[in-house]
């Protein structure tokens, strides 16, 4: 399916100094060299930061990440949740149309859509409040028919919930999330049919209800405060993992001759690039002719990011054709 | 009936504590050490032994996936990815588990990943999973908290960490070589096999692609023993599984049951009868939306395995996700969704499937209308066997088989209405002259 990007764009983009720190800590679960891996949600905690994903957003998070702004672009366009153009102010539903939900009223559901909101999806509405989508299977057939708005599953949906529903978003209190027909999670309606003796004391809400209530974040656009940021993988396994994928090459307290090399004489090695070198203790063209890809790794990763492991390469060759 | 000491979910509607510490007084984690200490091998073997295939859809045998990983790393590290992109239509097990009893999957994880020698594990849920992903994430930090994942993992000597990483709803990287490139921060594109993950997988080394549930189970098999899984269900069916029922049932639920029960039992114990009774049964999707349709008549005996309803019916498991339709359902037109899904879902590399699709979607549009000829129909049949094994990919396949169960078990349906609306045609042109 073809997906632009929005005619009118703003002209910049930046993460809250929280959403930043978020987004740093997200790269940390990827080795060394595959930051690439944080892509989605990057551009994903950029889309709820903005509201839909803006084309400095996407430049943004592929400079973040070393990537090539096609790369990046690419992604955006692949993937449906990514919404590349304005949605409504206060939420955009996105109604489940496939086959179960179908067959339990998802139709309706869609007409009570271009009743309230507009005649056609992805239309914003009169005041700019409210858009609405159809969209594929959400995964959660047993509650269908169904609508996810913000953040949040609406289950078991009639015409008449959905209504309300998309009349109290604009009030002070939101509505609950979950089966909006007195069902617990996806239990049969009647009662219990199994588990009866892992009665425990019923919790109010099911897991997905209660994360949304404790939240309440359902619609809210995302600045970061919203949790403490946890990062519990910062000193785990990963680290035995890693040096089977990094090196440390040669390096050198200090120049051996009176006049290093220039490593400006490589094409594309600015200034900065060769400050950062020097202080790691790389001096001579004929050290970067030694690596490979393990030490390009270890290079990449202790320059915190700023030579990136295509310029790494390229130098590499260089090097390795004037040593020929 | 299964009884409940036989359920391995026992909190999968999430009535109760869902915390580490319910999952504790519920018999997980119960000393994760003790499986820990016997072994790579004897894992391997005792789930080799105890039957499980995999709940992803394919029904692939999980022990004899994870013997695939070296034995041996050449320098390379291992990995465990976790399929939680539950996209195929119908299906919403995985959900419950990572949101209810999300400990199951975890200590699977630990366990799967120390049986391949992975010392890293990736969990990749779908994007619109919101909260279950913030579910998860909470139930993960509970288990680092704890010292059960993290270095030195149980107190066995395993560095072992687990990361949740999501996508942003593409069904496709519900395929596993797409799920790796989507993971490697990529479009979702499918990969060509071989090389197989287990040789080249995320990041150019071994890597193992299993389904949540087939994981979540993992930690109560090397509990009770593989005797005790696979006394459940026929032979070479073993086990217990996650069924989610929905469309026209009077409670439509997700419910977990032993392999092999029979559709009927499974209906009336759980799901409250059909809906209007059982002569309104029309038409039933037994394992997802990729397999084909069985008309009602042959379904109501039917015994809910892998092998019998591919051997037996023409159809498949799939994941279990049960779609059922009663008479008020236009199956035409029901069969028809399913193709606008898979041309909406079809990521476009190949030809046949990106072509092919949106060609399907078109004619049955046309069909549900009968605004066609009757030779189209054997036309549709045809294309659908060209799309069918000529694509990288199993979607191409997905797409296919729903429109081929159409045919295969309705056509009267169709050609009754190819001819309804020539006569009512005819009847127009007939009065405007």
């Amino acid at each position: 399916m073809l997906r632009r990007l929005h005619d009118k764009q703003p002209t910049s983009f930046s993460f809250t100094s929280e959403n930043k720190a978020w987004a740093e800590a997200q790269i940390k679960k990827y080795p060394v060299g595959r930051e690439a891996s944080a892509i989605i949600p990057l551009l994903w905690r950029a889309q709820e930061q903005e509201g839909w994903l803006t084309r400095p957003a996407i430049e943004h998070v592929a400079d973040l990440l070393g990537m090539a702004y096609m790369r990046a672009l690419e992604v955006a366009t692949f993937y449906f949740m990514f919404h590349l153009k304005p949605v409504g102010k206060v939420a955009h539903v996105q109604v489940c149309g496939t086959l179960s939900c179908m067959l339990c009223g998802a139709e309706d559901l869609i007409t009570v859509c271009k009743e309230k909101i507009s005649p056609n999806p992805h239309q914003l509405s009169g005041d700019g409040k409210f858009s609405w989508e159809e969209v594929e299977c959400l995964g959660a057939c047993s509650n269908a028919p169904m609508a996810q708005i913000g953040k949040d599953y609406f289950e078991d949906l009639s015409e008449e919930t959905l209504r309300q529903i998309i009349d109290n978003l604009c009030t002070e209190k939101p509505p609950t999330p979950g089966p909006q027909n007195g069902r617990f999670a996806s239990e049969p309606k009647q009662g219990l049919t199994s588990l009866m003796k892992y009665e425990s004391g019923r919790t109010k809400f099911n897991g997905s209800v209660q994360m949304a209530f404790d939240l309440k974040d359902t619609i809210k656009r995302i600045d970061g405060t919203e949790t403490e940021l946890l990062t519990p993988w910062l000193n785990g396994g990963m680290e035995k993992n890693m040096q089977s994928v990094m090196r440390k090459p040669k390096i050198l307290k200090s120049p051996k001759k009176s006049v290093p090399d220039d490593l400006s004489s490589l094409s594309g090695l600015g200034e900065k690039a060769k400050i950062i070198l020097n202080s790691l203790g790389i001096f001579y063209i004929a050290q970067l002719s030694q690596w490979g890809s393990k030490e390009i790794n270890w290079v990449h990763s202790h320059s915190s990011g700023s030579l990136s492991l295509n310029k790494l390469k390229n130098f590499v060759e260089q090097a390795k054709n004037i040593q020929n | 009936m299964l009884s409940d000491t036989d359920r391995i979910f026992t909190n999968i509607y999430g009535m109760h504590d869902r915390t580490l510490r319910g999952a504790l007084a519920r018999g997980h984690w119960d000393n994760t050490k003790s499986i820990l200490v016997k072994g790579r091998d004897w894992i391997v073997e005792q789930m080799k032994a105890s039957g499980l295939r995999g709940r992803g859809g394919a029904g692939f045998p999980t022990g004899l996936k994870w013997s695939f990983m070296p034995k041996e790393s050449d320098g390379r590290p291992s990995y465990l990815v976790v399929n939680a992109d539950e996209s195929e239509p119908g299906t919403c097990k995985d959900r419950e588990i990572m949101r209810h009893d999300p400990h199951t999957l975890i200590e699977g994880c630990l366990i799967a990943s120390f049986a391949m020698g992975a010392n890293c594990c990736y969990i990749y849920i779908r994007g619109e999973y919101i909260r279950e992903k913030e579910v998860l994430q909470l139930a993960i930090d509970e288990a680092y908290e704890a010292g059960f994942v993290g270095k030195n993992a149980c107190s066995s000597d395993w560095d072992f960490d687990i990361f949740l990483h999501h996508g942003a709803g593409a069904y496709i990287c519900g395929e596993e070589t797409a799920l790796l490139e989507s993971l490697e921060g990529k479009k979702g594109m499918p990969r060509m096999k071989p090389p197989f993950p287990a040789g080249s997988g995320l990041y150019g080394c071994p890597t193992t692609v299993n389904n949540v549930e087939s994981i979540a189970v993992v930690p109560t098999i090397l509990r009770r023993g593989p005797d005790w899984f696979s006394g459940f269900g026929r032979p070479n069916n073993f086990g217990t599984k996650l069924f989610a029922i929905s469309g026209h049932v009077n409670n439509p639920c997700v419910v977990e049951e032993a392999m092999s029960i029979s559709f009927e039992e499974l209906i009336e114990k759980h799901c409250g009868g059909i809906r209007g009774g059982w002569k309104n049964l029309k038409a039933v999707i037994p394992g997802g939306s990729s397999v084909p349709c069985v008309r009602g008549e042959d379904m109501k005996d039917a015994i809910m395995d892998f092998d019998y309803l591919r051997n037996d019916l023409g159809s498949g498991l799939g994941t279990a996700a049960v779609i059922v339709m009663d008479n008020s359902v236009d199956i035409i037109k029901a069969i028809w969704r399913l193709s606008k899904f898979y041309k909406h879902e079809s990521c476009g590399q190949c030809t046949p499937c990106r072509e092919g699709t949106g060609w399907m979607m078109r004619v049955m549009e046309r069909l549900v209308a009968g605004d066609a000829d009757k030779e189209e129909i054997d036309m549709l049949f045809d294309v659908t066997k060209q799309v069918e094994g000529h694509t990288i990919c199993a979607l191409g396949d997905a797409a296919a088989w729903p429109i081929q169960g159409l045919i295969r078990n309705f056509r009267e349906e169709i050609e009754e209405r190819i001819i309804n609306r020539k006569m009512i045609n005819g009847n127009k042109a007939l009065a405007a002259e």
